[in-house]
Parts: C-alpha cells; structure tokens; sequence
C-alpha cells in the first residue's frame, strides 16, 4: 500500500483556493440522488451535515445520544482561536499555522495546518452570523484572551462554554436541515460497521439502541465524525459514551491507524479521589492565563501539607516553587500542555505533591485577585484601598471571567477556590492520533472520510488549546462538503446503494453475532467496568505521561492476555432486543481492548520523544523531550492484519518547506 | 454513608411501572449522584439483576444528558446543579432517597430512568436557529457591534442545557423556560432579528403540539433550573409573541 497524501502542487498559501478552484462538482440535480452518512453530530459531524444538506445532498446523521445536542464537544470549555488580529497584536495566518505546526512538535502535515489557519477565520464570522454569543467588550466588539504555546491573544471564547455555544451553533444549522427533509436524524444509534462495495466505503451496520435491532444503511459516501478515543483509559476528561468504534471498524476494514500513541495528557483537571470515580473534570486551560502554578520549594512543607498539619495559604512566598515560570521564564505558566504536564508528573514524582496522594499541584489565584482587585480601586478611585477591599473587588473580576469553573470546582472538591489555591494534576484529554486521511480527508478506505478528532491530520504530536474546536468546524464547514463533492462527482450516476447484497448482509451477520457472543460467553463472571478499569490502569502506568520500551512491551502483553479474559468472563446482563446499556458499553470496551495494543505498539516503535509521546529514553539532560527528526520525522500509519499486535506500519515522510525542523524551547 | 433507594422501574414507554427498594452500602461522600448509581448497577449485575438504565454522558454538567427526579426535585436538592454534579455529601448517611424519571406528558419513558426529550429537538427545528448558509462567506464577525449587555444577556438564555429540568419541575409541565431561552438568545442579537416574528410563532406552536403546558407564573422552572435560566426569558417571549401575533394579523 502507497500513501498518497494528495497535497495538492503550489505555493503553501496557494493550496487550498488552487485545490477547491480544481476541484470536481456535483451539479444540483445530481447531488439530490446521493445519498451521505456521518456518524458523530459534534463539532464536524453536525457542521458537515448540515453544510452537506444545505448544499443539496440526502444526509443520514447518526448519534449514541438521546440529541445531536449532547456530542462532547459541547463540554469545551475554553475558546476558539482564530487568526483574526482583532486584538492587533501581531497575528496572521502564518503565525497561527507556525504555532500549531511548533506546538505539534513538527509531527503534523504543514499543508493541513496552513489550510486550518486559512479558514479560521471564517469560522468565526459564520458562528456569529449563527447567533453565538461570543464574550465581547463594552465597544461592542469581540474579547480575545490567550492560551497556551503562543504569545498573542487570538481566542475567542463565550465564558467556559465556548464549546456548548459553539455546538448549539452547528446543531441549529442542523436543526434547519432537518426541518428541511434534507437530514434524516438517527439518534441513539450507535454504528456497528462499516460496509465496503467493490473496496469503497458504501453504507453502515448501525444498532438502534432503543431497541436494540441491527440496521443496514447505504450511502454513497461515510463521514466518521466520531470524536477521539481517550476512554480507551477508563478515567478521561471524555463523555462516558465517547468511544473509538467507529474508527477502531474503519480500521478493521482497511482504514489506516495514523500516530495512535499520541494522546494528549491535559495538565489542569481536578485530581483523582477514589475509586469510585467515573471521570475526571478538566478545568479549562483559560485559567492558566491568571492562575500560577506551584509546589513547595520544601519537601518538608509538601509532606505537612499532604499530611493536612500545613495550609497552602500559610506557606509564604519564597518558600514556593512556581516551577513554570522557573523552568520557561518566557511562557511561563502559559507553555503547552503536554510540557505543562510533565512539569507537573516531575515534581509530584520528586515528592512535592500536594494532596493525600501525592498527585497534585497548586493553581492559585491569589496573585490575580490582588492584582485585578488593585486595578478596580483605581478605576473607582479608592484611595488606600484595604486588603480585604482589594480582595473583594478582585474576587469580583475573577468570578466574572471564570465563575463558572469555580463553581464547578467547588460542587466537585468541596473547596473553595476563591479561598484556597485549586489542587490540578494531568488528565487524559484528547488523542491527536487518528484515522489517517489525505489532505481531502479521505481515508485509505475510498468514499470513507474522517473529521476532527477523529482524524490525526493537523495537532501532530500535541494539540495547542482552543484549536480542536477550531478544526472540528474548519473540517465539517469548510473542508469536507468541497472534498467530498470532488469523490462524489463520480457517483452521479450509481443511483440508490442496494443494501440487500452480499456485502450488508455479511457485516450485520457478523455483528450479530459478536452481540451473541457478548451475551452467550462461558462464565459471565466480571461486569464490563472491571475489564475496563483494568485496561484503563495498564494504559496509564505504561502508556502515559512517561513510556518505555520495557514497560510498552510488558503492557501489550498485558492488554492482549486482558482481552482473552474479557471475552471468556465478561458478564452483560439482559438481552439483545432492547435497551441495553451494559452490551453497548461491552461492545465499546471490546474495540478498545485492540487499540489499546496499537497504541502501545505505536509507542514502542516511536523511538524518540515528541509533544505528548515522551518515551524516558529519549530525553536532554533537562528532561525535556528529544526529538529525532532524522528517523522519525513521519507519521505512522498502521494498517490492520488481524491481532493489533501484528499490524504493518507504513510510514508517511514529514516534508517540511515552509518552517525549519528546530527544537521546541518555550524556555 | 448507607443509603436506601426507591428507583422507578418501567421495562419500556408502554409497561406498567414501579418502585423497587434497594440498599446501598459504603457510598463515598465524595462520588457523584450517578457514580452511586454506577455502584448501585455494579451490584445489581453480581446479583443477577438488571442495571438501572438512565442517561448521561458528559458528566461535567453541561450536556444536559442526565435527567432524574430526586426526592421531589429534578436534579435533586443543590441549587443550580445537574445530578451528576451533585454529590454524595449533600446526603445523610442512612437517608431515602426516591429516584424518578421525568414525568411529563411531552417525555415518554423509554426505559426506567430514562425518557424521550425529542420534543425538544423539534422545537428547535420549529425555527430555533438563524437561516444563514454555512459557507463562512458572511459579514465580518466585527461588523455588527453588539451591545455588551445584550450579548451578555443573549450568553445567558443561551447557556440552557435542554435537560427538561423545567418541564419536569413545572405542575403544567409547560416548556416556557426552554423555548423562551432560545427566542431570547436570538431576538437579544442583531442576526436574530430578520426572523424574529416567524420564530417565536412557530416554536410556540410546535411547544403545543408536542403537548406540553402552559405558563401560569409558577417560576419552579427557573428556580430548579441547573442553569439558572431567567424568568425574564419567558417575560420576552411573551412580549415578541404579541408584537408577532398583532403584525401577523
């Protein structure tokens, strides 16, 4: 199998407008005879459909949720950027894709990047004219704050709910479609399979999960908009229905795994406290613009507070360590994340941790309070304003811009934030690996697409904050109701996808019988959670923040002999023709307990560190992670050859023309 | 903390349904409401029952996914909370709780805990969006300024998560405090305003063919609302209803 990226000839900020002037059309008669799939109704699968609709093609839009509305996107919390410039600080197109490139530790495809910095902006007029209400200032204008990795202000941002604002924008555009006929919405309905005709993508094997039948759907073309696969280690930032079968069937099928082992590993979310959690919570890295992070200086100190004999806000100034802003003077508390993070892992794993286990660090808002809080009594003309006055009025300011994440701070931690600094550790969060697609999102599967997190094309090995919300619109509005037209054109005169053939009846009879084979094991011994805890901590022990090749290879035997157990003692209660939760999660698990060993393998094989991949081996004398452009300045692309554990790695060549391959330093 | 649960069963929309008491030992005050029922569930498997099905996804409060009437109360005691928001704290070590679904005539039950909130989608298809096309070829984001107020004020209504705590907590089982969040977020901003009348007549009328109640100033809808959504938001519909039905005529 030869990779072909299809990056389309010309100069970098030619590309895309050259590529769509060149591009096939479908003219509209024909469009109302081709029939498309997208499975996910986030940020892509709800912008992709709606604009597939709006342009005049018959659009079958499937969710797991009771409502388009519920897609996990809708829990982004901090902002959107965009190379707008409004703040004039310097940005431009050019600086939001070398940021993203640099942030992505140069693992991504720089024609994808550039195009996402091209369209950017577009993405946040077209929300506007939606009716979003992104925060603005007393002018009437749009308000910019910054996240991490970059120097300019560029994101755009409705308080913490950037994300839910944003969904709700693409869902009303969808909504419109769907009162328009032109959408037929299947919601609770999980997609079981993909159907291949004559080795193109031609339909799906969906469940309908109310009650519980098998149905077959065709369609001319697929869209996999179905998110990232950061379940696959139990305790996530991630919905509990966020899952990776979707992909994890593509990739069954024929579709190429692209980089599965970068995961990115967000440094703000609210530590684990025991194991009855399901979940973890992030706070929004948006808090990183006011809040400081730090441990003791001491590990006396660390050990008195652990051992609750020593408050946080007793311990003075110059016995903390405000690590960040030591280690990466210049960006401070705002370097990306995966370097957040692993300042983080260090000094809990050198004893400076912070709460009853030791993992966790502080995020204090106290600096910012004072400061806003003296600012305010200047502006209201206080003289000699007391600390109590200034604490009050910064309190104020703080509450406006992050209240909400207080709030939830303090209904999950019974803490109050405004008193006492937060207590963070790093969480799994997002997977910039992913499907591999071509610069038209087409996967190696012909006619079967994948769209934002879904895909592996633009965040390389780290994602920057405020840029998945950012590349979820730009793949679903802007990029793939033109590429998918182009593929389309061919289709014109296929007429209707017949699912009463061999190929439909083949994928249901296996899924059928996978669901038998769930219900109808030998010892129903252990509930589907057991197993997947247990995957869960194998994944983060051996696969996350830190990795080794000892550890990698111990874990894919691990996973694998996991796998064989879960499929002999898994114990689903209730029958297959109706609502059965507990079979669905098993059927999620199942999948996850073969991406699991590839991205283990991936990792294994992935001999140097870069963004959120730090394999212990590979690292400067600094600890900082060391690249190795010279071998590994490629994607790995995995194609499926029955267990995970034999899968043949195909390499794409990193080419990069426009920006130099250097060594990320935020210091 | 032991607890004792009185949880609604109904196998489907169109079974009889009733409450089954079960024990739950060894509660965490620090899990969540639906991480109990998590443990509930695990519990009910070993012994060869089947889980409590309800919904939920996100579990961060803000997909507006889960759903459960607790001891009288959508979403429970805490003010301004989801239940998976609410934690085990906020209970007493040997307390009843009673764990319902829904009630409301526009929310069939599909499975015990769990109902059918598609009427929601339709209000929404009803007119709850602005007709633009999606081709990112609009005005420039900074070319209308909006008033800082009316966003903020647009930002509001608009935080609404669509979970039917309202409707659930309403004695008319109105859906007024819904409807009304999405009229106001688009008549409070420019790009709204071209649909406006259409809007609020035909979400209106959807919100009564789906069957849902009227308004008669009761206020528990904004009082159990997890988001805090404004009774000023019904007030603005009924005064857009009238200027609409007034032009129509």
């Amino acid at each position: 199998m030869k990779l072909d990226s299809k990056i389309p000839e010309g100069p970098l900020e030619k590309k895309w407008q050259n590529h769509k002037s060149n591009i096939k059309l479908v003219n509209p008669a024909n469009k109302r005879n081709i029939d498309v799939i997208v499975v996910g109704t986030g940020l892509a699968g709800s912008s992709a459909a709606a604009s597939l609709a709006e342009m005049g093609y018959n659009v079958k839009a499937f969710c797991f949720q009771d409502s388009p509305r519920r897609a996990h996107s809708i829990a982004a919390q901090g902002g959107i950027n965009a190379a707008k410039n409004y703040q004039n600080d310097g940005d431009s197109v050019y600086r939001l894709f070398y940021d993203t490139i640099k942030g992505g530790d140069y693992r991504s495809r720089e024609a994808n990047v550039y195009r996402l910095a091209e369209v950017s902006a577009n993405i946040i007029d077209q929300a506007v004219a939606q009716g979003v209400p992104f925060a603005r200032d007393y002018g009437g204008q749009l308000d910019n704050r910054s996240f991490g990795g970059v120097q300019v202000s560029r994101t755009f941002y409705a308080k913490g709910q950037t994300g839910q604002q944003l969904l709700l924008g693409a869902y009303s555009a969808l909504s419109r479609q769907i009162s328009k006929g032109k959408v037929k919405l299947y919601n609770r309905h999980e997609m079981m399979d993909i159907v291949k005709v004559d080795g193109k993508a031609r339909g799906i094997i969906a469940k309908n999960l109310v009650t519980g039948e098998v149905e077959r759907h065709g369609a001319h073309a697929v869209l996999l908009c179905s998110g990232g696969y950061g379940n696959v280690f139990f305790l996530s930032t991630n919905a509990m229905g966020s899952n990776g079968s979707a992909a994890w069937r593509a990739h069954r099928k024929g579709a190429l795994m692209a980089n599965p082992c970068f995961t990115q590993i967000h440094p703000t979310c609210i530590p684990v406290s025991g194991e009855h959690q399901s979940k973890l919570t992030l706070m929004s890295e948006s808090l990183r613009n006011d809040g400081r992070i730090w441990v003791p200086k001491d590990r006396k100190d660390a050990e008195a507070i652990r051992e609750g004999k020593l408050k946080p806000t007793d311990l003075p100034e110059e016995k903390r360590d405000y690590y960040l802003e030591r280690r990466y003077p210049s960006f401070g508390n705002l370097v990306p994340r995966d370097v957040a993070s692993r300042a983080a892992k260090e000094r809990c794993d050198e004893g400076f941790g912070v709460n009853k286990t030791g993992q966790a660090v502080y995020l204090d808002f106290a600096a910012a309070i004072e400061r806003y809080g003296k600012t305010e009594a200047n502006v209201k003309g206080i003289e000699n304003p007391s600390a109590a006055e200034i604490k009050e009025l910064g309190t104020q300011v703080v509450a406006a811009k992050y209240g909400n994440l207080f709030e939830m701070y303090e209904k999950i931690t019974d803490d109050n934030p405004y008193q006492t600094p937060m207590m963070i550790f790093p969480a799994v969060h997002y997977t910039m690996g992913g499907l591999w697609v071509d610069y038209n999102l087409m996967t190696s599967v012909p006619g079967l697409y994948a769209l934002g997190e879904a895909n592996f094309s633009d965040h390389g090995a780290n994602r920057l904050g405020a840029s998945a919300l950012m590349q979820g619109l730009a793949d679903g509005y802007f990029v793939a109701p033109y590429t998918v037209g182009d593929y389309l054109a061919d289709d014109i005169r296929t007429g209707a996808i017949d699912t009463n053939t061999p190929e439909f009846e083949e994928a249901e009879k296996e899924v059928n019988a996978k669901i038998e084979r769930l219900l109808n094991n030998e010892n129903k011994i252990h509930s589907v959670d057991y197993f997947h805890k247990r995957l869960g901590k194998i994944m983060w022990d051996k696969c996350g923040m830190a990795r080794n090749a000892q550890g990698l290879k111990e874990a894919m035997k691990e996973i694998s002999a996991l796998r064989e157990e879960f499929w002999a003692n898994v114990k689903v209660p209730g029958s297959k023709n109706e609502m059965n939760p507990e079979l669905d999660k098993a059927l999620r698990v199942a999948d996850f307990m073969e991406l699991g060993e590839l991205m283990c393998k991936d990792a294994l094989e992935r001999e140097e560190s870069a963004g959120g991949h730090f394999r212990e081996e590979y690292q400067t004398e600094e600890g900082e992670a060391l690249r190795r452009d010279e071998e590994f300045a490629f994607v790995s692309a995995w194609e499926f050859k029955g267990e995970p554990k034999d899968a043949q790695l195909h390499k794409e060549e990193l080419i990069f023309e426009n920006v130099e391959l250097k060594t990320r330093s935020y210091k | 903390m032991n607890l004792t649960l009185k949880v609604w069963r109904q196998a489907n929309e169109k079974a009889k349904g009733s409450f089954e008491t079960y024990q739950v030992k060894d509660v965490s005050p620090d899990s969540s409401f639906l991480e109990m029922i998590d443990g509930l569930n695990e519990e009910l498997i070993e012994k060869n029952i089947d889980p409590v099905v309800f919904d939920h996804d996100c579990r961060e409060g803000i997909c507006g996914m889960c759903s459960m009437y607790i001891n009288g109360e959508p979403h429970g005691p805490e003010k301004a909370t989801t239940t998976c928001q609410l934690h085990m704290r906020k209970f007493k070590d040997g307390d009843t709780i009673t764990i319902e679904p829904w009630r409301a005539k526009g929310f069939p039950v599909v499975k015990d805990l769990m109902v059918d909130r598609g009427a929601f989608d339709r209000i929404i298809q009803a007119g709850g969006y602005v007709s633009t096309n999606t081709s990112g070829n609009t005005l420039d984001a900074n070319a209308i300024a909006v008033k800082k107020e009316n966003a903020d004020k647009a930002f509001n209504a608009a935080t609404c998560i669509g979970c039917g705590a309202c409707v659930a907590a309403c004695p008319n089982a109105s859906a007024m405090l819904f409807v009304s969040a999405k009229v106001s977020q688009l008549s409070l901003l420019p790009q709204g305003q071209v649909e406006a009348s259409e809007r609020v007549m035909n979400m209106v009328n959807q919100m009564d063919i789906e069957g849902f109640g009227n308004c008669s100033n009761v206020g528990a809808c904004s009082e159990e609302c997890p988001k805090e959504i404004s009774l000023e938001n019904i007030a603005r519909m009924n005064r857009d209803y009238l200027k609409a039905s007034i032009a129509v005529e």
